[in-house]
């Protein structure tokens, strides 16, 4: 009896320990899973106070009807439509941006000229604006160029704005390349381009994996340019689900909401899924290192 | 003679591109925050009147209480739950991956991803109150996100919980950057746990704690697209910031001055805590060399 005693006070801290870490991963985990079993369930179920359990029919339908054809504003397209928008703007966005930013990241870092400091503090200082602070003159600035409700014009925008971001991360990686193997490549005559496509780039795919998924998953889930500067032929994802869930016509079909909310998050979550390590890498890099 | 200013030639158009899509579009919206400019940009100049007038506005005064209460709680939550996640973390536990991974998904997610799920669950009608009548508990109500009173709050427990992982991740990786040799001498002199954590770790994490709260308070002002999907702004105007006040005034009330007004003031916000931090930051940086 003692002894039994003493081994439960022993393992009680562990106890708790475990107990709490279980209770916060259910906290963590129960938006989802409120999401995913009311995305399979006929909406009746939801509608009398079953949001917590598991469906009594299981049902695809509000997955077919979030993609192919619940009403977004007038037009009863589904979500569909919405989620190649937001590919067609996130695919150049990435790659253009992810470009830019290791071209500066190399020139700042290996081949320093007078005012590298100051460009590198401007960069710096772009990552830390309220996005609200460039919506009136890029508004003006898309329509110049007739690029306002375009999806070409979200490209640019997330474009510039990514730039602060990947020539922080690329510099950071760079700064740490060894000098040693700079020094001798340009003994030999080898120029910047040439050491950037031959040793850099090379050497460069851990952060160029952190950079991409880093912007896309930011590009992907942005609400707020995407809500100023697109209009219903552009709009992406983000803005076509808030439209989805808000609506304030008609019933409001939940399972319909969560399921579409579900598809939006898809292609972040599988990211995370498969490169959650590069995720988290690129979500320190970006912060604490300045 | 292209070869010798190369560098500068090759880092010209992002660099461009950055000094005035950001910079230069900064001093478009002081400026414009000096017109009398309304649905479109007029070039009027009427000193500092919009700001007089913003100052004077009950819906900016609303905004920015809200922001205070909001901002707050939103930081000291996640700064305690963030620490508090990062001790659990730190306990040599099993499975650590694994609890790291689901505390952090939600920053991989969108904002009206995760709105979308509040929205509905916090929602009186089919959420937590009808489910906790379901299992028998008739009197319970909860429908904060309908009660002016109270709907800030559920904005904050919604933010809090998708970005606490962010907080628990710095707060790690502070935690694994401690002297252990330290600790081991703690613990030699007959240190509890906690003592140890009170007297000798946490007093170490300032640095850890300096940068959380400057993203922190970061966020908590740029916060938009969480608000218009789980309250669009309501009941009333009760979970107005500025974000949803800048946005209201510029593009649905054609009020431009006012709002580019309210963005600069957004801005200059930041500035307050980004800017102190910046030379902080480089300050020590350039020490350590």
């Amino acid at each position: 009896m003692t002894r039994k005693k003493k081994t439960f006070s022993a393992a009680l801290p562990k106890i708790v320990l475990y107990t709490s870490l279980l209770l916060f991963a259910f906290l963590f985990l129960m938006p989802m899973y409120v999401m995913l079993v009311n995305s399979v369930k006929p909406l009746e179920e939801i509608q009398s106070g079953g949001m917590m359990f598991l469906p009594q029919t299981w049902t695809f339908e509000p997955w077919f009807k979030a993609w192919s054809t619940a009403q977004i504003g007038v037009e009863p397209t589904g979500l569909r439509p919405y989620f190649w928008n937001s590919i067609l703007m996130v695919v150049p966005a990435v790659t253009v941006s992810t470009l830019l930013g290791a071209v500066n990241g190399y020139v700042l870092t290996q081949w320093v000229f007078r005012g590298h400091k100051i460009i590198f503090l401007m960069m710096l200082g772009a990552v830390f604006i309220p996005h609200q602070i460039i919506l009136i003159p890029m508004a003006r600035m898309l329509g110049f160029f007739g690029l306002a409700g375009t999806i070409p014009g979200l490209v640019v925008v997330h474009t510039l704005y990514g730039i602060g971001f990947t020539t922080l991360f690329f510099r950071n990686y760079y700064v740490a390349f060894p000098s040693d193997l700079m020094k001798a490549a340009k003994v030999d005559g080898a120029g910047l381009f040439r050491i950037f496509f031959w040793i850099m780039l090379p050497a460069s795919t851990p952060i160029i994996i952190v950079t991409v998924i880093w912007q896309f998953t930011n590009i992907w889930n942005d609400f707020l340019f995407g809500v100023s500067f697109a209009d219903y032929d552009s709009f992406p994802m983000t803005v076509a689900l808030n439209n989805l869930v808000n609506s304030s016509t008609g019933v409001k079909e939940y399972n319909v909401h969560f399921a579409g909310a579900f598809i939006a998050a898809v292609p972040t979550l599988l990211i995370y899924i498969f490169a959650g390590r590069y995720f988290v890498r690129g979500l320190m890099g970006g912060s604490v290192k300045g | 003679m292209l070869k010798r200013y190369l560098p500068q030639i090759v880092i010209t158009p992002g660099t461009l591109l950055v000094l005035a899509g950001v910079y230069g579009f900064i001093a478009f919206t002081a400026a414009i925050s000096f017109t009398d400019s309304k649905i479109l940009p007029s070039y009027n100049f009427v000193g500092l009147r919009n700001y007089e007038n913003l100052f004077k506005l009950k819906a900016w005064d609303i905004a920015v209480s809200n922001l205070i209460i909001y901002s707050l709680l939103y930081i000291v939550i996640c700064c305690a739950l963030g620490l508090l996640l990062a001790i659990l973390i730190d306990q040599k536990i099993r499975a650590e991956s694994a609890f790291r991974s689901i505390y952090l998904y939600p920053m991989a997610l969108s904002f009206i991803v995760t709105g979308t799920a509040w929205k509905w669950f916090l929602d009186p009608g089919i959420g937590l109150e009808s489910v906790m009548h379901q299992f028998g508990w008739e009197s319970f109500q909860f429908s904060w996100i309908k009660d002016r009173e109270f709907a800030l709050y559920t904005i904050v427990i919604a933010a809090v919980w998708q970005t606490v992982g962010f907080a628990m991740a710095l707060f790690l990786a502070g935690l694994r950057g401690i002297d252990s040799e330290m600790l081991k001498a703690a613990r030699v002199d007959g240190a509890n746990t906690f003592q140890v954590y009170w007297r000798i770790i946490i007093p170490q994490l300032g640095y850890t704690f300096v940068s959380v709260m400057v993203i922190l308070v970061f966020n908590a002002i740029r916060t938009y697209d969480l608000i218009v999907v789980m309250t669009n702004g309501g009941p009333g105007r009760a979970t107005w910031l500025p974000s949803v006040f800048m946005y209201q005034y510029t593009f649905t009330r054609n009020q431009m001055g006012i709002g580019a007004a309210s963005a600069i003031m957004m801005l200059a916000l930041i500035a307050v805590f980004v800017i102190p931090y910046f030379w902080w930051e480089l300050k020590s940086q350039g020490k350590q060399k």
